[in-house]
């Protein structure tokens, strides 16, 4: 079998009808991988026998000349989204043993376009994280550099970006909320895409917040995040929030003219931490487009240095309110005591949601009490409208940019030891910086890697636009795709 | 406005010896807070069947249960119920609703959240007008009206059963995620019997627009009342909250009883303390509610999985996400006070009657169809239905709804007895026949049993010389004018007669006799 690492969807299925290899070599292919780098941590659940038996179907569609998009392409799917008679964590020991009886609108979009699940990945417990270090089931580590002296693949759907960066499937659903595709996919060297706030269908991913969690895709390359985008994209009548136009199928030019677009640069995010490598990366980057004639610009996001405390307040407010329902009565961990109704919430809460959910759930508490509520979540929503103005601001037509260049994070993978010595929330607030903003106001956002650092670790740059921009922005990203050339991993 | 200060009297009549002094100073307030079922094929959020009476958690969807992942679809025809009945009671529709989470802990609350509408709910500013009128207690009915503050749509929680022998309490989901409008009243009231008046008529509207089956018994309709004492002229002071009452009389009761409560403890120099209490309909005490001790913060949050709900309010444009409330407002019927004053004066029926018929959404139907032939007295018939009809139905324990004669039969009984031809008892005796086995015709019943009254005046005459010939002592007293006589006279001749006579004939034909 050729080099796959590189191989696209499209240059796959093209295989398979030229007869190269078939769908079940392919996936043994990646199952053999995921076996291989099992010490990554990527997957919580390998579904090798579901996987098998999906692309013996693909296999049989191809032949009869009915290929869907996604047939024979292997995915991998975060596991805090429901799948039926597949177990779903959330790496959390209060879901250790909850298996879904339906499907996330997610999840039956990529099988019924013919896609082949490789497993459910590890993430950091009910999404709450940006290391994919805060699991059950131990951390993920990245593939860059693991073993001694590793480094973390970033979160929360670290496993997601591992599977993809690894060779262990193609594309990756995550799940977006302050970052957590961006930061992984930044970190791991993919493409990460947290799509427009209601274009795809939060139905059947367990939330985080729900007025910002959005699936996002992960792919080594920006034309397969955009097909993966096609198929789970569009309304949906189980999720309300989902926007009610009918999405018409992205297409990515081979070479678009940059010559009429013009891109932000936001002053604001040239933050304190930020490493020199980071910023060195991100001006390469601007000179490349500008050698592009590109319209290059600096603009001002002013609210940006508060977003994170808003970010964190509303969070926990929401996850006060998402986590109530784990009680131990209907499904999960159930905990022994039960001589008290209150007894069994208590300890099933305790032994059930590790430190970091249940602070956060004790922090929402307390801001949404009746004496508070004015004071932090009113007040962290008016913040909110302000942030999301700032991008108005921008992307006005007469005056303002088309997009935004940012980083993605302030730096390369730390390593596992030096992000364990600092606690969750402290982390997310530095790690989240660049990429919950987008969240805030609904936008969407894409990571895509750059270069190597020293450390031959990926960099990555973020591009934002303003809503149901993903044209424009998957366009931009592949032109720069084409003009650096990132060296993608090769798993030995 | 209504300054009537009334003075409350059990229902045994038992008189409440309250000194004028006291019953000056306090002036009792009552505020309702009403929750409805909504009559929906399915829940307010998901698709789940929602039906009194199903198999334990046999109507539960994922979404019923809060199975993680799972998200709320605004059902719209509750939308259009809610809407509805706003209109009804004369609400300003909000064109945009927010809905909220409402947190506690409970085991029949299975998200740890209620779904509600706590800041921006579908409609505000409404009112009830009704008709205060207890047998017994009003000599004459008399007009209320209470303001109605917000009408929200909200999710119904489950059912625990808890097994006390056992230990242990089970969870019935059925009930959990049904769609509910809560009717919340300004506290305009003045006792339980105001209460009770105010729930029969809602229960009555409600009914009419289909949009509950106003069933308290089996919990489609729930009363919250709260109750305060003041002095005259004085703001409202602390109040007490009686939550969930099962029937109309349990309303008027327990108000009752708590303004009682309430008024003993202050003349006793005690302290109201706000608390929820609930109502013992067979101790006749309300008590407070152990489990609702602590002041609960329920941290009300924007519920982010539903978008806004708007409404079209100015045009006839139904969309799929927006519902055109003019649309809606053409759906409404004529409501029951528009039913009462046609009544009045279309058919020059009492005030009194008007209510009684109209509180039996059946019997005024049967009323417009009966009175549809010109020829018979609307009043009769009204005092058919009410009076007979009601009782015969009453000793058999049964609905009024669920009565099963048919509409030629009633209106063959009824012309039977208004022509003569067959007496009240009689005519009982059939509507209870017919009950029995609906495919009795009313003429043969009583032809076979003989049952039809003699009219013919030569028998009556026989019949009535045959009583004066028989009983010459009380003849004589009749004549030496102790006119009293002259009904035993009469009870001898239905005796003798077997109660077959047309009487108004007979006692005609016999003081005719007798004054000969």
């Amino acid at each position: 079998m050729k080099k796959l690492s590189t191989n696209t969807i499209k240059g796959i299925q093209n295989s398979y009808r030229q007869k190269e290899f078939s769908p079940t070599q392919f996936i043994e292919k990646c199952l053999e991988t995921a076996k291989k780098t099992k010490d990554l941590n990527a997957f919580i659940t390998v579904t090798s026998d579901l996987c098998f038996n999906q692309s013996t179907e693909s296999e049989r569609r191809i032949r009869s000349n009915t290929c869907n998009f996604l047939d024979g392409i292997t995915v991998a799917v975060k596991d805090n989204f429901c799948t039926k008679d597949i177990r779903t964590t959330c790496a959390s020991n209060m879901l250790k043993n909850f298996t879904p009886t339906y499907n996330a609108t997610v999840y039956s979009k990529l099988m019924n376009a013919g896609a082949c699940i490789v497993g459910k990945t590890n993430l950091d417990e009910f999404a709450m994280g940006s290391g994919t270090v805060d699991s059950i089931f131990g951390p993920t580590h990245n593939p860059w550099c693991h073993g001694e002296n590793c480094r973390i693949p970033g979160g929360s759907s670290g496993g997601s970006a591992v599977a993809v960066s690894s060779g262990a499937c193609v594309v990756a659903i995550g799940s977006d909320t302050g970052g957590s595709t961006r930061n992984p996919a930044a970190l791991c060297g993919v493409v990460g895409l947290k799509p427009t706030y209601g274009l795809v269908s939060r139905h059947g991913l367990i939330p985080l917040v729900n007025s910002m969690d959005v699936p996002g895709i992960m792919a080594k390359k920006v034309e397969d995040v955009c097909l993966t985008l096609n198929v789970i994209a569009g309304p949906d009548e189980l999720d309300s929030t989902t926007l009610k136009t009918k999405f018409n199928p992205i297409i990515i030019k081979d070479d678009i003219d940059l010559s009429k677009i013009r891109i932000g640069i936001p002053k604001e995010y040239h933050c304190e931490g930020m490493s020199d490598e980071v910023i060195e990366t991100w001006q390469y980057v601007i000179d490349l487009l500008a050698n592009e004639k590109c319209i290059m610009k600096s603009v001002s996001l002013p609210h940006t240095s508060v977003s994170i405390a808003v970010y964190s307040i509303l969070n926990q407010c929401e996850v006060a309110s998402n986590m109530a329902r784990y009680d131990g009565l209907e499904y999960g961990l159930r905990a022994g005591a039960d001589y008290s109704t209150e007894e069994l919430y208590a300890s099933t809460r305790s032994e059930g949601f590790n430190n970091v959910v249940r602070s956060r759930i004790f922090a929402g508490n307390y801001f949404l009490l009746r004496q508070n509520y004015e004071k932090y979540f009113i007040k962290a929503l008016k913040l909110r409208r302000l942030i999301s103005n700032d991008f108005n601001n921008v992307f006005n037509v007469d005056q303002g940019v088309d997009l935004l260049l940012t980083p993605s994070t302030l730096s390369d993978a730390p390593l596992y030891k030096d992000f364990i010595s600092k606690n969750n929330r402290d982390q997310c607030a530095f790690q989240d910086y660049c990429t919950q903003p987008a969240n805030m106001a609904g936008i969407p956002a894409i990571s895509v890697p750059i270069k190597l650092s020293r450390n031959k670790m990926p960099l990555s740059l973020q591009l934002m636009g303003p809503m149901l921009s993903e044209e424009l922005l998957l366009n931009v990203v592949k032109k720069i795709e084409n003009l650096v050339n990132f060296p993608f991993l090769e798993m030995q | 406005m209504n300054n009537m200060n009334f003075r409350v009297f059990s229902k045994t009549g038992l008189k409440r010896h309250y000194s004028s002094h006291a019953v000056k100073n306090f002036q009792s307030v009552v505020g309702l807070e009403i929750h409805a079922q909504l009559n929906t094929k399915t829940k307010l959020f998901s698709g789940a069947q929602n039906s009194f009476g199903s198999l334990v958690n046999n109507c539960v969807s994922l979404f019923d249960a809060s199975i993680p992942g799972t998200l709320p679809v605004l059902n719209r025809k509750c939308v259009e119920l809610g809407v509805l009945t706003a209109l009804a009671f004369s609400c300003k529709v909000n064109e945009i609703s927010n809905f909220d989470r409402k947190h506690y802990f409970y085991a029949d609350l299975p998200a740890g959240y209620q779904i509600t509408q706590q800041r921006a709910p579908l409609a505000n500013d409404g009112e009830l007008k009704f008709q205060v009128f207890t047998p017994g207690i009003h000599k004459k009915p008399y007009n209320k009206i209470s303001k109605i503050k917000q009408i929200q749509l909200e999710q119904d929680s489950g059912k625990s059963l808890h097994d006390a022998e056992l230990k242990r309490s089970l969870v019935d989901l059925n009930r959990a995620g049904a769609p509910l409008i809560e009717i919340v009243f300004e506290p305009d009231l003045e006792d339980g019997e105001e209460a009770a008046a105010l729930v029969k008529e809602l229960v009555l509207i409600v009914q009419r627009l289909g949009a509950c089956s106003g069933r308290m018994e089996e919990g489609a309709l729930r009363v919250d009342a709260n109750v305060s004492l003041r002095h005259f002229g004085e703001p409202l002071s602390t109040r007490t909250e009686i939550k969930n009452i099962g029937s109309i009389r349990g309303v008027a009761n327990a108000v009752r009883h708590e303004i009682d409560r309430q008024r003993s403890v202050l003349q006793n120099g005690g302290k109201i303390i706000n608390e929820t209490r609930s109502w013992d309909a067979i101790a006749k005490v309300t008590v407070p509610m152990r489990d609702k001790e602590v002041v609960q913060d329920y941290r009300y949050m924007p519920e982010p999985n539903l978008p806004p709900l708007r409404l079209n309010l100015t045009t006839k444009g139904d969309h799929k996400d927006v519902l055109s409330v003019p649309l809606i407002r053409d759906q409404l019927p004529v409501l029951p006070e528009e039913s009462r004053t046609n009544l009045i004066k279309d058919f020059k029926l009492q005030p009194v009657i008007a209510i009684q018929l109209v509180n039996e959404p059946t019997l005024l139907n049967l009323f417009y169809t009966l009175t549809s032939d010109q020829h018979r007295n609307a009043t009769k018939i009204a005092n058919f239905l009410i009076n007979d009809l009601l009782t015969v139905l009453n000793k058999r324990k049964m609905y009024v709804e669920d009565c099963s004669i048919s509409v030629e039969n009633l209106s063959q009984s009824l012309d039977l007895y208004l022509s003569g031809k067959i007496n009240l008892d009689v005519c009982r005796y059939v509507l209870n026949e017919l009950l029995n086995d609906s495919s009795l015709v009313p003429f043969e019943i009583v032809k076979d049993k003989g049952l039809l009254l003699m009219t013919d005046e030569k028998v009556i005459e026989d019949k009535c010389m045959k009583v004066i010939e028989d009983n010459p002592k009380l003849v004589k007293q009749y004549k030496d004018g102790k006119v009293k006589v002259f009904k035993a006279l009469l009870g001898i001749l239905i005796k003798s007669s077997n109660d077959k006579l047309d009487m108004s004939l007979a006692s005609r034909k016999m003081e005719e006799l007798l004054k000969k």
